[in-house]
């Protein structure tokens, strides 16, 4: 598969496009410097296997170690629980979007305005439209996947790559969290 | 009703006075007005007179913008790059463009119904006169027109009477479509109040082309027993030639049962239909046959079973025509809409058409006369299905597993299917020599047929996965019941207090097209869950199929087992697309029939009443379509929330309410004149869900109005309560922004939701006489 197109062929955005992440230890930096991330999780985390473990088990891991607080959309939330992890929030993915773009919006925690969302486990269509709507009408924030698909409209991305390579990808992050430093 | 164009002319006249020659006297029109209902405000309204409640309606239900493409290509200056709401060569920034493209989709919709009443009408009018009554119910509907007598203020009495309403629907359409043109509108959200103006006029190409037919084909009227017909591809018989007719404009099809019964060829032929076009074949023909939604058009048609393929308009596949020829199916286009490329046979003689189809001459002929189109394709059906002794392209089973280890694991299918399905693995699955996970494909593939486009090595993986799932096709034998049109002014008056207190916790309008995320299981499952706790569910289009795709443990289908009156608890199918203007209807009708609303002309009251009072959502499951974008903005005008599932998400705006901005939930108490804190009720007016659980926790809390009674909220609240601790495991953390008095408090949930709104510091408010106009204040403040 070629690095920097889009999953879904057709879907084709524009003249800005995301930039191709390489190393997943530039996200993790990227992360730390941000002032107040975001972590955007869908339905999807709940439903893919990654070794013997779900995708969520992973986002929790990468949460707890990353610190970011957590939103997760669709019906997921009681998944999250489950495991002993609480989420900052939970709502549909469409207001989750539709927040970030206003920016005088307190953020998840009341806390302030975000300045990075991170998505991961939303039907690849429906993260291609909402990043696109970041894109265009929420100046003020970066946005990243971290799925294993590339997203075009988002400000960075991974390309399009195996559940293995997308399984090592988020145990570096991981270990550049646990690391400390910026 | 007014009649237009009506002329006097006078060669010769004698009389005491003198003589007159040649006297020619023209009137543009005549009014002669039978309704008593006093002319509302707003007849005939024009694309800015119902601006100032749109307005309304936009600052508590903000467009977000999601864009499609990044730049705009509508004119030589361009392209544009628009992206980050930077301005493009003739002005216009990003948020007008998406703006902009969603008023394109519903005015393409719209074009659609008015195109395909336009038809209609002109047609029975020619069959059976203008003067025919438009009967949908006898004296069981007053108001047979709601939707036509509230935009219009007129109130159509014959077939004829239609065609001023359609003059207008057209006249209103051309404008708005003109308002896309570059260098027009510069403002999203004046763009956003002409979408609603495209739906509005769109619910009347919906009412005119649904109440015409029902009128003259003899439809079920307002019938809650309308017959249960068969539905699926299990029900055709295929040792008798079968005729499919394809799209939505029944005319066609009632040529060929018409001639079939006429020359005793009836219970020789199966007419079976997919799409709309089947809904109204079953509500003239109860031996018709439904096969399925849209996306059974490529797996019926490759299954070699139809021998005719009928194509009307709207929904129909471009390669249906290429399709048919794969199974040597003679076609016959009957659409000005849809000619496919096909010479115009309609003067020949039928006979001679039936010779070119028959011997292969032709793959297919357009005849716009439905009469004849009766005529040919029942000809055909007979002398055709000897000879090509049902040839399909399905291919047999040790194909599949030959070709299948050509597959290159490209992933190309994959990525090209809309529903990401994990075809690749299928495919190494049957090189193995097992089929079964390209059968549990089945029941989610969309039928769209991309895959096998983007397959490198030409393998019709779509023929596959249908072979792989064959036996679940073949045992698809289900009941659903024909479309029984409108609703009855008995059940409006029945169910008009239980709905605008409360006390039946809502209507859900299941409707729409099949581009479901999983397959047509989640909508059956959706409606028992809602119509098992009594809301009133109605269905219409393909979601009306697929809620009978599914039967209970004594193998009943949903519409065996809930009644179809249009109460409590009820599975109401009102018919095809067209249909859905009854839905729209019984809205209306509960503000005049119920609440004595005065309806003429009167669209803001009765639409402020509506989204105040009517817990009623729609849910498009699998829209698809810019038809399904006008219908949908048509019901946001009168203030009914829509949901649409994942894939509606590509309409590119949603209409979002915020739970979190107080200062968006008042209303004015009709009463006092006070402005009164009503809570998010109801939350948003356009809307995606990504999950089924989701849709169906929304739908619960999208039924709230700010009239609901203490006795009304308790219950609304309990199923909304209850789903969401089913679902998502857990309360709902907005139950404080629901919860007006402690009246409203479920009672079987007291302490545990008393404990929840005193910890979030919750303040008791009052229930007022809701609106937002100003102009219905009974008493001002001082």
């Amino acid at each position: 598969m070629t690095a920097a197109e889009p999953w879904q062929i057709a879907e084709i955005p524009g003249p800005k496009k995301a930039l191709v992440v390489t190393k997943p230890g530039v996200v993790a930096a990227m992360i730390k410097r941000a002032k107040h991330p975001i972590l955007i999780v869908g339905h999807v985390a709940v439903e893919t296997d990654l070794g013997d473990k779900k995708l969520v088990d992973y986002i929790i891991e990468f949460a707890k170690k990353a610190n970011v607080p957590v939103v997760a959309t669709a019906h997921i939330i009681g998944e999250f629980l489950k495991r002993g992890y609480e989420p900052a929030g939970f709502m549909p993915a469409v207001d989750i979007g539709n927040r970030l773009v206003d920016s005088d919006w307190m953020g998840i925690d009341s806390k302030g305005p975000h300045d990075l969302a991170l998505f991961i486990g939303l039907p690849y269509y429906m993260e291609w439209t909402i990043l696109s709507g970041l894109k265009h009408f929420a100046p003020n924030l970066k946005t990243i996947t971290l799925d294993n698909v590339y997203h075009p409209h988002a400000s960075w991305s991974f390309a399009n790559i195996s559940m293995e390579d997308w399984m090592e990808n988020l145990k570096v992050m991981m270990e550049k969290f646990e690391e400390g430093g910026t | 009703m007014s009649r237009k164009g009506v002329n006097v002319k006078i060669d010769e006249l004698k009389t005491d006075v003198g003589l007159i020659k040649n006297l020619e006297l023209s009137f543009g029109k005549l009014v002669e007005d039978k309704w008593a209902e006093p002319m509302g405000p707003t007849p005939f309204p024009s694309l800015t007179t119902l601006r100032e409640w749109d307005m309304k309606l936009l600052q508590r239900y903000k467009p977000f913008y999601m864009p499609y493409c990044d730049v705009c290509c509508l004119c030589t200056f361009g392209k544009c790059d628009l992206t980050g709401n930077k301005r493009g060569a003739c002005g216009i920034n990003m948020a007008a463009q998406q703006s902009r493209i969603v008023l394109l989709a519903c005015c393409i919709g719209t074009a659609t119904h008015i195109g395909h009443a336009r038809h209609m009408t002109e047609h029975l009018i020619e069959k059976f006169g203008r003067r025919t009554p438009l009967d949908v119910g006898g004296l069981n509907i007053k108001a047979e027109a709601p939707v036509t007598r509230l935009v219009c203020g007129v109130k159509p009495e014959t077939l004829g009477d239609l065609e001023e309403v359609l003059d207008y629907a057209e006249t209103q359409l051309t404008h708005l479509l003109s308002v896309v043109h570059t260098g027009q509108e510069g403002s999203n959200i004046d763009f956003e109040s002409k979408v609603f103006h495209a739906g509005m006029i769109d619910h009347i190409g919906l009412e005119v082309a649904d109440i015409a037919q029902i009128a003259s084909y003899g439809f079920p009227k307002a019938d809650p027993e309308a017959p249960l017909v068969d539905l699926g591809y299990g029900t055709v018989n295929i040792e008798k030639p079968v005729i499919l007719c394809i799209g939505h404009n029944v005319v066609p099809s009632v040529g060929i049962i018409d001639y079939m019964k006429d020359n005793g060829f009836d219970g020789d032929i199966e007419v079976c239909g997919l799409c709309c076009t089947a809904h109204d074949i079953t509500r003239y023909y109860k031996r018709g046959k439904i096969i399925g939604p849209i996306s059974w058009q490529l797996r019926f048609i490759r299954s070699g079973v139809p021998d005719v393929v009928i194509l009307d308009e709207q929904c129909v596949r471009a390669d249906s025509l290429y399709e048919a020829q794969k199974i040597k199916a003679p076609v016959i286009v009957a659409s000005e809409k849809n000619c496919m490329g096909l010479p115009n046979r309609t003067n020949d003689p039928a006979d001679l058409i039936v010779e070119d189809l028959v011997n292969g001459k032709a793959p297919g002929a357009l005849i716009l006369d439905s009469e004849k189109v009766g005529e040919v394709a029942v000809k055909v059906a007979l002398k055709v299905t000897p000879l090509r002794k049902k040839f399909k392209t399905i291919p047999e089973v040790d194909e599949i597993l030959r070709m299948a280890k050509e597959c290159r694991q490209c992933s190309d299918c994959r990525r090209a299917c809309p529903q990401d399905l994990h075809i690749p693995e299928a495919m190494k699955a049957a090189a193995h020599g097992t089929l079964t996970t390209l059968a549990e494909l089945y029941e989610s593939c969309v039928g769209c047929g991309r895959c096998e486009q983007a397959c490198p090595v030409g393998v019709p993986i779509h023929s596959y996965i249908v072979k792989a799932g064959e036996k679940k096709l073949k045992e698809e034998t289900y009941k659903v019941r024909a479309g029984r049109g409108a609703i009855q002014d008995v059940e409006i008056r029945n169910v008009g207090s239980p709905i605008v207190l409360g006390e039946i916790p809502g209507v859900v309008a299941v409707v729409g097209c099949s581009n479901y995320p999983r397959g047509g299981a989640e909508v059956a499952e959706i409606c028992t869950e809602f119509a098992n706790r009594r809301f009133i569910v109605v269905t219409s289009g393909c979601s009306a199929m697929s809620a009978a795709m599914y039967k209970n443990e004594e193998g009943k289908t949903p519409y065996e087992y809930f009644t179809g009156e249009f109460t409590s608890g009820c599975m109401v199918n009102v018919g095809s697309c067209v249909a859905n203007s009854h839905i729209a209807g019984a809205a209306i009708k509960i503000a005049n029939i119920f609440a004595k609303r005065n309806l003429r002309a009167n669209y803001e009251e009765i639409a402020d009443y509506i989204f105040n009072r009517v817990g009623a959502v729609g849910l498009a499951w699998g829209a698809y379509s810019q038809k399904a974008a006008a219908i949908a903005s048509g019901f946001w005008r009168l203030g009914v929330p829509v949901i649409v599932g994942p894939h509606g998400i590509k309409y590119r705006r949603m209409l979002l309410g915020r739970a979190d901005r107080k200062e968006d939930w008042y209303v004015y108490d009709a009463r006092t004149g006070e402005k009164v804190y009503v809570g998010p009720a109801p939350e948003h007016l356009f809307y995606t869900a990504e999950t089924k659980e989701e849709a169906m926790v929304m739908i619960a809390k999208l039924c709230m109005r700010p009239n609901d009674t203490f006795r009304g909220r308790s219950i609304k609240l309990t199923h909304y309560i209850d789903l969401h601790k089913r679902l998502y495991g857990i309360m709902p953390e907005d139950i404080p922004l629901f919860v007006r008095t402690l009246a409203d408090i479920p009672v079987t949930m007291k302490d545990e939701i008393v404990k929840i709104i005193e910890e979030k510091g919750w303040k008791e408010t009052v229930i007022p006489d809701p609106t937002l106009l100003p102009r219905m204040i009974r008493k001002r403040k001082e």
